[in-house]
């Protein structure tokens, strides 16, 4: 098996507070293969942002990784000096955020930005970090790059203002790109310019995505696998496909009823999950979303389940748990297995 | 510059025989961006305007939801601001329940409909203060208009409304801040609801929210609709979230109305190029993987809007006079659309 680009095990990210530490990520594991979209979602607060800043060493304190390991082609990167991962930030991870202003520099020129960046990646003159500039520019896709090259950000229209920052991430051909909800701030006929643009050139280069997002539509279209989470925990990772066509954990299940469509009967009423995703100090015992669930059983609320393989993904449910599952309700067996969840053969058994 | 009325459709194939609630007519309205004059006397530079909204015309019907989509800029936000009566339009008019809303003399007929109507906002963090009750909230119109007197059975009446939306009546004792995003929107609903309105313009009600919380509060305005006979005017940029609350859909871009249709109609065979692209645009899980269609382009400027047909810039099947004349708005099948494919000079230039 080849080395995944990005390797993340057992993470825990704990925020300490006047009224104790919250957890904000608890013990998540997932890896992304060379190459490879990993789409992350999630609806708001469920830890997407989150992961993201602690593999890039940028939580905002007092954030801290408080356990697991995070490695990048192998390498430990969760405990190197700050130093170091100022140099693996940029070289080897690109980053691109929702807001494109964050990434430029509003008193700086778009096409200065660049060359500094590329500078301090590379060894280059000053001549030829331009050329290759103005080439990035062209390649994501700005209109008279060499005359814009003297623009500064305001000037460029929110679409074009993510292009540059693409440009930026990618100016030093990195391993990883993690982009955090890159087109949320922008309008629907831009964004789909924009996912389309961003997966062609990391997919040139070879580099691995870890694509941010709280719109599942984005994901199905841009990711080759998906990773779930809810309350900072893994719900279910799988292909797109599997996760998309057969999801195997019940918030999965609700999450894709509860998305309105542009095809089937728009008269239908929409599948609700009731209640919301717990604040970080309320997070129910057991399963997290238990008390949202319609198949929760007493396990449910007394003990937390694992990652299990649910068939086509692999699901944190104990209706995939083959010692915990018979021990649900018939009729909650038969419901779940109605809706289409791949039991185990134990459970199976118990319902036949 | 002067624009074509949209004609109203007064054969709507499956909105029955409902009388028209709210009649929009040249609806219009230019924002000054300009420098204070003695700015411009001393620095130079002209006056700057911008047409936010630009000869506006539809029609609801009772019980019926009427959709605003587009995108962002487009006008939505100022067309139902000034259809609530909260900004004044440069020109035209909005009459609800045949009272002219910005026109009309007669006081106590003034103060009667605005009672009917109400708004709901995008950020129920916002729009819900922080420092009052629940109950206080939810009181505040009654007590505005004078509707229940009795400050045991103006109680009751909040327990009434909670229940409605589906919260507790205890929860008119609790602040704002102990709700969730979701729990906030229906408190907003509520509050819209106290007044009794027949009419509630909803400006992106759900965009803030979660979608397993966005499929609640469509379903709910959508139950109310059918209990209390609500009409709405809806707006959002999600076209998906359009196909499922919408009788009847307006597409709007950079001001203007480019197509209306029964909404049946338009997501089945859209007809203007900017609608085709819309739909074209929206990533849908049932669709995943497919590739589609990239557009090109962006909006422009609103302060420059391109001249004649404001898409022409983006059009895939932009003609000659496109650039040149602002198109009329023809009648294709059920929907109205303003675009030069729909007039003899297409046939002609064929
Ligand atoms: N400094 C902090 N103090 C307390 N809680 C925090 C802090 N930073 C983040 N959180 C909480 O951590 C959780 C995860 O936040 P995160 O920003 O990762 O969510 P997200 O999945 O990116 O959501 P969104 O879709 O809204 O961006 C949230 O509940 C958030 O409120
Ligand atoms: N008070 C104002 N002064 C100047 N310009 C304004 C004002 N209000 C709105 N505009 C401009 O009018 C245009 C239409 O704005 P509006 O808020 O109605 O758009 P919208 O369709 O609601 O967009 P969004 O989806 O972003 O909410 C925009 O170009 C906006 O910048
Ligand atoms: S009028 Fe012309 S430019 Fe405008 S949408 Fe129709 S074809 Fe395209
Ligand atoms: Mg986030
Ligand atoms: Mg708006």
């Amino acid at each position: 098996m080849t080395t995944p680009t990005l390797s993340v095990r057992n993470l825990r990210v704990e925020i300490p507070t006047r009224r104790g530490v919250l957890t904000a990520i608890d013990d998540l594991s997932f890896d992304i293969a060379p190459g490879e979209v990993l789409g992350m979602v999630g609806e708001s607060g469920a830890g997407k942002s989150i992961t993201g800043s602690a593999i890039i060493g940028l939580l905002e304190p007092p954030g801290r990784v408080a356990g697991g390991e995070i490695r990048l082609a192998g390498e430990r990167i969760d405990n190197v000096s700050p130093d170091q991962m100022r140099r693996i930030r940029g070289r080897r991870i690109g980053m691109i955020f929702q807001d494109p202003l964050t990434s430029l520099n509003p008193l700086y020129r778009i096409g200065d930005q660049l060359v500094e960046t590329i500078l301090t990646h590379e060894r280059l003159s000053q001549k030829a970090a331009r050329t290759k500039a103005v080439k990035l520019l062209e390649e994501v896709g700005i209109p008279a790059a060499e005359a814009r090259f003297s623009a500064y950000p305001h000037q460029f229209s929110g679409g074009m203002r993510q292009r540059v920052v693409i440009a930026l991430a990618l100016c030093a051909d990195p391993e990883l790109v993690i982009a955090d909800e890159p087109t949320t701030a922008l309008d629907v006929s831009v964004q789909a310019q924009i996912i389309a643009l961003l997966k062609r050139l990391c997919a040139d280069r070879g580099a691995s995505v870890m694509l941010i997002t709280h719109d599942m539509g984005v994901i199905a279209e841009t990711a080759d696998r998906v990773c779930v989470l809810y309350a900072g925990r893994l719900a279910e990772i799988g292909p797109v496909r599997a996760v998309v066509k057969h999801p195997q954990h019940p918030y999965t299940q609700g999450l894709m009823a509860a998305i309105p469509s542009l095809v089937g009967d728009p008269d239908a009423t929409l599948a609700q999950i009731p209640g919301s995703m717990p604040r970080l100090g309320a997070i129910p015992a057991g399963c997290a979303f238990n008390p949202r669930c319609n198949f929760a059983f007493e396990a449910c609320s007394a003990a937390r389940p694992e990652v299990y393989d649910a068939g086509t993904s692999d699901a944190s449910c104990f209706l995939h748990a083959s010692e915990v599952a018979p021990s649900a309700p018939a009729e909650t067996l038969r419901a779940a297995d109605q809706a289409g969840i791949v039991l185990p053969v134990s459970a199976k058994e118990t319902i036949a | 510059m002067s624009v074509a009325a949209m004609p109203k459709d007064v054969s709507r194939p499956d909105s029955g025989n409902n009388k028209t609630l709210v009649e929009i007519n040249g609806l219009r309205r230019v924002f000054d961006l300009s420098k204070p004059w003695l700015n411009r006397l001393i620095e130079g530079g002209g006056k700057v305007t911008l047409t936010a909204v630009d000869g506006v015309d539809f029609a609801i019907r009772e019980g019926e939801t009427y959709a605003l989509v587009g995108e962002s800029g487009s006008g939505k936000s100022t067309i139902a601001k000034m259809t609530v009566g909260l900004l004044r339009p440069s020109a035209g008019s909005v009459t609800i329940g045949g009272t002219d809303v910005w026109g009309s003399k007669d006081a106590e007929g003034m103060r009667a409909m605005r009672r009917q109507i109400q708004m709901i906002f995008q950020d129920p963090f916002a729009s819900l203060n922080p420092r009052w009750r629940v109950r206080a909230i939810i009181e505040e119109p009654i007590k505005a208009f004078d509707l229940i007197s009795d400050a045991k059975d103006r109680g009751e009446r909040v327990g009434e409304l909670l229940s409605l939306v589906g919260l507790d009546p205890r929860d008119g004792q609790k602040f704002p801040h102990e709700f969730s995003g979701g729990q906030r929107q229906r408190i907003a609903i509520a509050r819209a609801l106290a007044s009794n309105p027949r009419f509630i313009v909803c400006d992106e009600p759900t965009s803030a929210l979660d979608v397993s919380v966005q499929a609640q509060v469509l379903n709910l305005l959508r139950d109310l609709q059918e209990r209390l006979g609500l009409t709405y005017l809806f707006i959002s940029h999600n076209l998906a979230v359009v196909r499922h609350v919408a009788t009847r859909v307006g597409v709007l871009y950079l001001g203007r109305l480019v197509e209306e249709a029964p909404a049946r109609e338009l997501f089945a065979s859209p007809q203007h190029p900017y609608t085709k692209m819309l739909l074209e645009a929206v990533p849908d899980i049932e669709m995943g993987g497919s590739e589609r269609q990239s557009i090109a382009g962006e909006i422009p400027n609103p302060v420059n809007p391109p001249p004649g047909c404001h898409f022409h810039p983006r059009c895939p099947q932009a003609m000659d006079h496109c650039s040149r004349d602002i198109p009329p708005v023809y009648h294709v099948g059920a929907a109205n659309v303003r675009c030069h494919l729909f007039g003899d000079a297409k046939r002609s230039a064929r």
